[in-house]
């Protein structure tokens, strides 16, 4: 691999160690920092918590997970949601803003891409703990058993297609990369590490020669599916609503939800995106690279889609409250006024006002502030997303409620949270963390290629921040 | 569709009711279904799989050989005095956990703002909403007009419980109350003992029906609130041994179905008595 066209970018700086890109991206899989192994035992014990929850679930049943009748749907489906949304981040930010040749992505791409990586299969696994019986997973995957008419079908469908994507869309501009990263590894010691590596990106690389020809193919296939990552993601969160929506239940037999569904994704997704680049930055001494600006326009990103799912929000719960149908109205009563109002407010003041506050004002509008603002959003959004799932499933069909007097009244459900599902739920929020150290620790954290291109001054140079 | 003549029968007596639209919109919602089944078999799935798709939406409603018995439930709420002896007895009968009530009794207010009971089990839906649902198929219909659930198939999603208008899905939420030998082999008409993990509902006692018997709740009832019968020969019985001629009885009495306007043809027809709407209007939207 000899041949590999290296651009000279940032390497005639003056302080070589933080700025010269390619030693700074490929530092976190040549070395290893003295926390990185206590992280790994750290996060591996919570993981594995929460896999014993699970076995004392499947012992146990469901009900341990604090599910009921009243309740037959509740933090595994939010989860499902809302592990599934965030990985929409990866694909706005590196796609997105890819197809709108805005240059300042470049060196956030592989962050976010992994981000979505790691926790797209994360939201999956939610399948399993949602199941009540998950040793007969397998019908889901054989089609004699397949009812082309279920929503969850389709579910499954939509997400394992967009799994290969994401699987793709990582994968692609990881090649040139992998070319570099072997070349640089020749005048490495051949440790074991090393070697590891250099296996790997053999593999990664393949045929790859890094050609001019070579590298306009590669680029167009990036683009292509840059391109089809969007209406794919589109669709995915809008059919993950369809298991809600196709139902005759007030709250989530709703137009709105597929909207509402895809807005709430790229939403938390830019929210994490901005947590996994600050993480990244601040422990892989990425400041060279990854400037507050770009911590700034990430936010501003943000608050456009918070604002558009503020106004969804609005839009959904002042038409059903209005419509006066004893169901809608009395299930936006419950949510604004009743037994989720509690949830419900603090998802508008620190999922929809805070942000936007924060990001109003050039005082608060620094990097910790988006990193605080982003924080907010991520934890509200699960707690909208419980708000969206568990008031329905917990709706009294059979009484009506304003027969019963009045719009509070009725024989609602409760679900009542148990240590299974916040075990579980807090093994999945460390999952992404772990396996995102797992990831940069083979893979390069910057993505080289795209970055000395665009250094290059093809496109749209002056907005460049590599080594500003 | 071999249903539609009893659906007739009951139109009938529902003069009043706007049945056209209720059944408009059925078919509407089956065929868009339908429609949309077909749409992911074309951009994703093969052609091989033409034949599960046909089998998967029509579930087991083939039109039989001979007259098919198609059963059918009235329920008289100017009888019922809220008792729930039926639903202890089909809890004893099914051996299930106090809160799975199959059949269950609410308390409901009629106009008046007066409390009057009101007996729900399954409904029998002739378009069920549940059956379409599930990813795995395990619900269905029989030819008898039953929808059951194929406990060795179901999975767990609880989509049918989301599906359901009538709340009328219970699921299993931990180990199942322990049975002894059963005189019926367990299968979806008799799921004695109900599996963990797993949504389980009224069966119309459909394993007892063909020995004769009538189910557990019908039998049990001490008011004859509950009538039991076949839409084919037109008769049913209530567990006090009284029998009526179904079509001439519910028109009598202005028979209705419960939550008419979801489109789903329920088999439970009820007898309101006093100002009783069943509070129609419940989860509209
Ligand atoms: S009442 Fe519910 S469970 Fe019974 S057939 Fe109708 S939709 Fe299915
Ligand atoms: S018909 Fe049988 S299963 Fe259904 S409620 Fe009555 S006793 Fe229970």
């Amino acid at each position: 691999m000899t041949d590999v066209i290296i651009p000279n970018v940032g390497r005639d700086q003056s302080s070589p160690q933080e700025t010269d890109l390619r030693a700074v991206a490929m530092r976190p899989v040549l070395e290893t920092p003295r926390w990185w192994w206590p992280s790994i035992g750290v996060l591996t014990v919570i993981v594995l918590g929460g896999i014993a929850a699970w076995i004392y679930q499947v012992a146990n049943g469901l009900g341990t997970a604090g599910y009921n009748d009243g309740a037959f749907w509740a933090i595994y489906e939010a989860n499902l949601v809302t592990f599934i949304g965030v990985s929409y981040g990866g694909a706005v930010v590196s796609a997105i803003l890819r197809l709108t040749h805005a240059a300042w992505r470049a060196p956030l791409t592989r962050i976010a891409e992994a981000t979505a990586l790691v926790t797209l299969p994360i939201g999956m696994v939610f399948i399993i703990p949602h199941l009540g019986d998950p040793s007969r997973i397998w019908e889901l995957v054989w089609p004699p058993y397949w009812n082309l008419t279920s929503p969850i079908l389709w579910d499954f469908f939509a997400v394992s297609t967009y799994l290969l994507a994401t699987i793709v869309f990582f994968y692609l501009p990881l090649v040139p990369d992998a070319a570099i990263a072997l070349e640089r590894f020749d005048d490495e010691v051949p440790s074991t590490r090393v070697k590891v590596r250099k296996s790997l990106y053999r593999v990664l690389v393949g045929r790859f020669g890094g050609t001019p020809y070579e590298r306009r193919r590669l680029n167009g296939a990036i683009g292509l599916i840059a391109i089809m990552i969007i209406p794919m993601a589109v669709s995915v969160h809008s059919v993950l609503s369809f298991a809600f929506a196709s139902s005759s239940r007030a709250g989530y037999m709703e137009t709105i939800l597929p909207v509402y569904f895809v807005v709430a994704a790229l939403y938390s997704g830019v929210a994490l995106v901005v947590l996994t680049v600050a993480a990244s930055r601040k422990l892989f001494h990425l400041e060279a690279f990854v400037t507050p600006r770009h911590f700034v326009r990430l936010g501003f990103l943000m608050i456009a889609f918070g604002a558009a799912y503020l106004y969804l929000t609005f839009t959904e719960y002042l038409i059903d409250g209005y419509s006066g149908t004893a169901g809608a109205s009395a299930w936006v009563y419950q949510i604004v006024a009743g037994r989720y109002a509690i949830p419900f407010w603090i998802y508008f003041v620190a999922g929809g006002i805070a942000p936007l506050f924060i990001m109003m004002f050039r005082r608060f509008r620094t990097t910790s502030g988006v990193v605080v603002a982003s924080f907010l959003v991520v934890a509200a959004l699960w707690i909208k997303r419980l708000v969206i799932v568990i008031p329905p499933a917990t709706e009294p069909l059979v009484n009506s409620p304003l027969a019963k007097g009045g719009v509070l009244a009725g024989n609602w459900g409760t679900y009542h949270f148990t240590w299974v599902p916040i075990s579980i739920t807090i093994a999945a929020t460390a999952a992404i963390p772990l396996l995102l150290l797992v990831v940069f620790r083979f893979v390069p954290i910057l993505s080289m290629a795209e970055m000395e291109e665009l250094a290059e001054g093809h496109e749209e140079s002056g907005t460049l921040e590599v080594g500003a | 569709m071999t249903t539609r003549h009893e659906n007739e029968v009951v139109a009938e007596e529902d003069a009043g009711r706007d049945e056209l639209t209720a059944a408009a919109v059925t078919i509407g919602r089956r065929g868009l279904l339908r429609a949309a089944a077909l749409g992911t078999l074309g951009v994703g799935v093969l052609g091989a799989l033409t034949e599960t798709l046909v089998a998967a939406a029509e579930p087991a409603t083939t039109t039989p050989s001979g007259p098919v018995k198609q059963w059918c439930m009235i329920i008289d709420l100017r009888l019922c005095n809220g008792c729930k002896l039926c639903t202890t007895a089909c809890q004893t009968a099914h051996y299930l956990h106090e809160d799975q009530t199959w059949m269950n009794v609410y308390t409901m207010t009629n106009a008046a703002g007066e409390d009057y009971f009101m007996p729900r089990p399954c409904q029998m839906c002739e378009d069920p909403a549940c059956v379409p649902v599930c990813p795995v198929g395990a619900n269905f219909r029989t030819p008898e007009g039953l929808t059951l659930v194929d406990q060795s198939k179901c999975i767990g999603t609880r989509i049918c419980m989301n599906a359901c208008p009538y709340d009328a899905r219970y699921f299993n939420w931990s180990d199942p109350v322990p049975a002894p030998r059963q005189p019926f082999k367990q299968e979806p008409e008799w799921p004695v003992p109900q599996v963990k993990g797993t949504v389980g509902k009224c069966i119309e006692c459909a394993a007892m029906l063909p020995t004769g018997q009538l189910p557990e709740c019908v039998t049990n009832c001490p008011m004859g609130v509950l009538y039991f019968g076949d839409l084919t020969s037109d008769a049913a019985v209530n567990g006090m041994g009284a029998t009526v001629k179904i079509s001439t009885f519910l028109a009598e009495n202005d028979a209705i179905v419960f939550k008419e306007e979801y489109g789903t043809h329920p088999r439970v027809y009820y007898i309101p008595g006093h100002g009783q709407d069943l509070n129609n209007n419940s989860s509209a939207s």
